[in-house]
């Protein structure tokens, strides 16, 4: 290992403003991973030229892979950089903000979309009130517990979004993360009495269809979790769904 | 119903979710302010479990017992009527998580499963995986959402809460809060304020469990307009928490709760793998100084037990302040699937496999009992609070009501382990159930957002972010956040005394000073971060001081405040009826009557002023003194 660790950053000061390049050098520590390495760089923000420069924005909050806030591509994969150990890298780290969400500064990137498709999705179990009524929900077996609680992980960190060849800004697809939600609201024991919104609501422009398979977002999501699977099972049920919707079938 | 009203809830972790859902669903409009997207709160760190009585377990467990074993946990420190109540009303919030789809983890009937935590002898801990508090967070983060998009309730992300605006008779209505990205202040008038902001521990700086959110300012900042602080000295700290320069990560309680053992070498000078060291030349000191609860006894003993194995005795592996936490010698597949995050984040930041080599831990500031001061009302023919009352949970500022681990409700001198979860679901309810019926008894609405009592909070606000932005110290505000912990976890640690603590707030005091003098090294004034954090590193400095005073004057020990100096000792192989053990008990019942009452701390000009206020005892007598043997 070197003794010395570099970063180039791609830096933008405002959403309007034009992107550019910075590169700063640390020693290396042990142990060290990208959050500790930009914490090192905020409280002495000088470029390998010498320059002093404003301190690198970016979000964090757990640093335990857990609140989804830090990811940002590292070596040009999105990656959370809280759980990225430095020595996994190849030298010069580059980061950046992730690509396909609108630049606030620096790496922090906007991802409110990402919230607001889990609304579009109706990514929620009705309930009546959340007062006791003095009873829970139905049994759930082990192995139905064990399939929901892969989906039930996902921390809202827009990997999946990111690799996704199908997702941008411009374009209305809601991506796998909200995806793999209404799997996990579909097989929920009272979240299935409202299947049939959800799958609707996947079914028309923006939705399962537009999904072009590329399968990307399950080898990047930090979660492992499913979402090609999810996608699948999502298909069938649409299909059957839209068969029922014209047939006119009681369901 | 009343007239429709507006609530603001400063925070989006799970007690101000609860508290949010709960003001909205009695039909009034809710505003939810949070310094990221709410879906990120620090709750999501829960590994371990959330409490509540369902006794399926054939242990005879009662919530009698949950009661019990939270008052005494808590060292009597409680009051009391609150926890009866928390703990009568846990099945029933457990239940309302479950339908709103949280994955509890299941039994093979597909019944909610439960596990053993550290500080009681039944099984009542739910949990969800190795990621409880995510999975609740998550769950009613749905429901908000729902909420939402009904039109209810509007999100406030990347807003940072300043000040409250009071009026001229000193009634919050409304707050003054900053746009984290424009850093433009603004003022939002409303009826009634719920702050939900979390927990303090970054004010042990790296050397803390907490998420880097975590700093108390928002509470510091209630405390500088009125409100009070109470029990600040009781810090837990977690026992098994793997070390790190960023941060020290957890590795939950469930570990020990599961069959972990914690272990140093016998001989100090032994510097063998920890795999190569045999049975007989390891020390299993909790196993043996606590023969009964052995590895799970309660986090505070766990906590001092290894700063005494380590500084005392001069044990810690490899004469470093770390020890042994152990699961070596459990069923690997066993462990994995009860203890995969914990496993996983080991692996990730370490790079070792606990499954097959101890890992390395060291206690490490995790959770504040104390907190604002919140009122209750007691029901007496339940003995419980009286339910919807609009005093309980309300501040001393009228119209300002507190949660969560910001308030300093339930958990007295110590917190059994995977009862804040539950603390702060319930207390989120209970705040929004109380802050319905005040505003209820509400004559008249808040003033519209031109009046002088926001616009003079503004310009106060805007004129403090000048000072830093202009400010051309030499001082660098992640430099002295560093020191900030230090200092705090030397001095105002696991062990306590009055020496050490005066000392203390006269450094807290050079420190503030040094606060003023800073350099935030950051010309862009948009979405400028150093700017947040320098306020809340003042915030938090205050803090420390109101921390580390609140510790000088308590001279006793009590739950995780130790004072040595004042231990009173259990005598050795005697138990109740012994006469030594009866004398024990005197001098317990005598520090009780010195000592068993709350500590209030007010600001004034030279700082933090201690008063004490009497505990609400009418549960549970204070008789049995904890015994963990
Ligand atoms: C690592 C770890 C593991 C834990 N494990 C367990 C466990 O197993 N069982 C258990 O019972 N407890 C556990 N706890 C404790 C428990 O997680 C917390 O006490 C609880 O989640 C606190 O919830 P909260 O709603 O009060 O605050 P948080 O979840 O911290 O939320 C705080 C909210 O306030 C907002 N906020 C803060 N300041 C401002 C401001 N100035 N302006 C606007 N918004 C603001 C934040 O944005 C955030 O939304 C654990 C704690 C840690 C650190
Ligand atoms: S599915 Fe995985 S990659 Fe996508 S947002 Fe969730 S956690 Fe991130
Ligand atoms: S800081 Fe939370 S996922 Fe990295």
């Amino acid at each position: 290992m070197t003794e010395k660790i570099q970063f180039r950053i791609r830096r933008q000061d405002t959403p309007y403003s034009p992107a550019y390049w910075q590169t700063f050098q640390l020693p290396f520590r042990e142990g060290l991973n990208v959050v500790s390495a930009l914490m090192m760089i905020r409280q002495n923000p000088l470029t390998t030229d010498g320059m002093k420069v404003d301190p690198v924005a970016w979000e964090f909050n757990c640093m335990e892979e857990v609140c989804g806030a830090c990811t940002m591509l590292i070596n040009h994969r999105p990656m959370p950089a809280c759980s990225t150990l430095v020595d996994t890298l190849q030298q010069p780290i580059t980061l950046e903000p992730l690509s396909k969400f609108p630049v606030i500064r620096d790496l922090m990137v906007d991802r409110s979309r990402l919230f607001a498709d889990l609304k579009r999705v109706r990514a929620w179990i009705e309930i009546d009130g959340a007062w006791d009524i003095h009873q829970g929900a139905p049994r759930i077996s082990p192995e139905h517990w064990q399939d929901n609680y892969l989906y039930s992980r996902c921390m809202s960190c827009g990997s999946c979004l990111e690799a996704c060849p199908q997702y941008a800004q411009t374009l209305p697809f809601v991506g796998a993360a909200a995806l793999a939600a209404v799997r996990l609201m579909n097989n929920h024991p009272t979240g299935k009495y409202h299947r049939k919104q959800r799958l609707h609501a996947i079914m028309g422009e923006g939705g399962l269809s537009d999904c072009g398979n590329a399968q990307n977002c399950v080898q990047v999501c930090p979660k492992e979790i499913p979402l090609t699977t999810a996608i699948g099972e999502l298909g069938r049920e649409t299909t059957v769904q839209m068969l029922k919707d014209l047939f006119g079938s009681a369901d | 119903m009343s007239k429709p009203r507006k609530v603001i809830v400063v925070g989006g972790g799970l007690g101000g979710l609860w508290a949010a859902l709960s003001v909205a669903e009695a039909g009034h409009q809710v505003q939810i302010f949070s310094l990221f997207e709410v879906k990120r709160s620090h709750s999501v760190c829960a590994q371990g479990g959330i409490n509540a009585c369902f006794d399926s377990k054939g242990e005879r467990d009662s919530i009698w017992q949950h009661i019990v074993d939270t008052l005494k946990g808590g060292a009597y420190l409680a009051n009391q009527p609150p926890v009866k109540s928390m703990c009568e009303d846990a099945p029933g919030l457990i239940q309302t998580f479950e339908r709103m789809g949280v994955t509890f983890s299941r039994t093979a009937e597909g019944l909610l499963d439960l596990r053993l935590f550290g500080g009681v002898k039944h099984r009542r801990t739910l949990f969800a995986g190795a990621s409880t508090g995510q999975q609740l967070l998550y769950g009613v983060d749905q429901e908000v959402r729902r909420q939402e998009s009904l039109g209810r309730l509007r999100k406030f992300e990347w807003w940072e809460f300043l000040s409250l605006g009071l009026n001229q008779q000193g009634v919050c209505q409304g707050i003054i809060a900053m746009n984290l990205r424009t850093m433009e202040i603004k003022a939002f008038p409303s009826d009634a304020v719920i702050l939900a902001s979390g927990g303090m521990g970054q004010v042990y700086g790296h050397r803390s469990t907490n998420s880097t959110n975590s700093t108390g300012a928002a509470a510091c900042r209630v405390y500088q307009q009125g409100a009070w602080f109470a029990n600040t000295e009781f810090f837990q700290f977690h026992p098994t928490a793997m070390l790190g320069d960023d941060k020290t990560r957890l590795m939950s309680e469930a570990a020990r709760g599961e069959g972990g053992r914690i272990w140093v070498p016998r001989d100090a000078q032994d510097r063998r793998r920890a795999n190569q060291i045999p049975e007989q030349d390891r020390f299993y000191f909790l196993e043996e100084w606590y023969p009964s609860y052995g590895n799970t006894v309660p986090r505070d003993l766990a906590s001092r037990a290894i700063w005494e194995v380590v500084h005392k005795l001069g044990l810690g592996v490899a004469g470093e302040a770390k020890v042994y936490l152990d699961l070596t010698h459990l069923n690997p597949g066993f462990i994995e699937q009860r203890l995969h995050a914990i496993l996983d984040i080991y692996r990730k930041f370490h790079g070792t496999d606990p499954v097959h080599e101890p890992m390395e831990i060291y206690p490490s500031a995790h959770y504040a009992m104390g907190g604002l001061w919140v009122d209750f009302e007691r029901d007496d023919t339940t003995g419980g609070i009286k339910h919807g009352s609009p005093r309980n949970h309300a501040t001393n500022i009228p119209g300002l009501y507190a949660c969560g681990e910001c308030d300093y409700g339930y958990h007295g001198a110590n917190r059994l382990g995977a009862n804040s979860l539950l603390s702060a679901s319930y207390s989120g309810r209970v705040a929004g159930e109380s802050v319905a019926n005040y505003l209820q008894g509400l004559q008249q609405g808040h003033p519209d957002s031109q009046d002088p009592i926001y616009s003079s909070e503004i310009k106060h606000q805007q004129g403090v972010n000048r000072q830093l932005i202009n400010n051309q110290g030499e001082e660098n505000p992640y430099q002295l956040h560093r020191e900030l912990g230090e200092l705090m976890s030397s001095q105002v640690g696991v062990v306590r005394d009055n020496q050490t603590l005066s000392n203390a707030i006269e450094s807290l005091r050079t420190l503030q000073q040094r606060s003023r003098n800073i350099d935030l090294q950051e010309r862009n004034s948009w979405s400028n971060q150093g700017l947040a954090y320098a306020r809340q590193l003042q915030e938090m400095i205050r803090l420390g001081e109101v921390i580390a005073a609140s510790a000088l004057h308590r001279d006793e020990c009590r739950g995780a405040h130790y004072k040595p100096e004042f231990e009173l000792k259990l005598p050795e192989n005697a138990s109740a009826g012994d006469p030594a053990y009866e004398t024990y008990r005197n001098h317990w019942k005598a520090q009780n009557q010195n000592w068993l009452k709350t500590t209030i701390a007010k600001q004034t000009d030279w700082g933090p002023q201690i008063d004490y206020q009497a505990v609400d005892l009418s549960v549970l007598a204070p008789e049995e003194p904890r015994d963990y043997r």
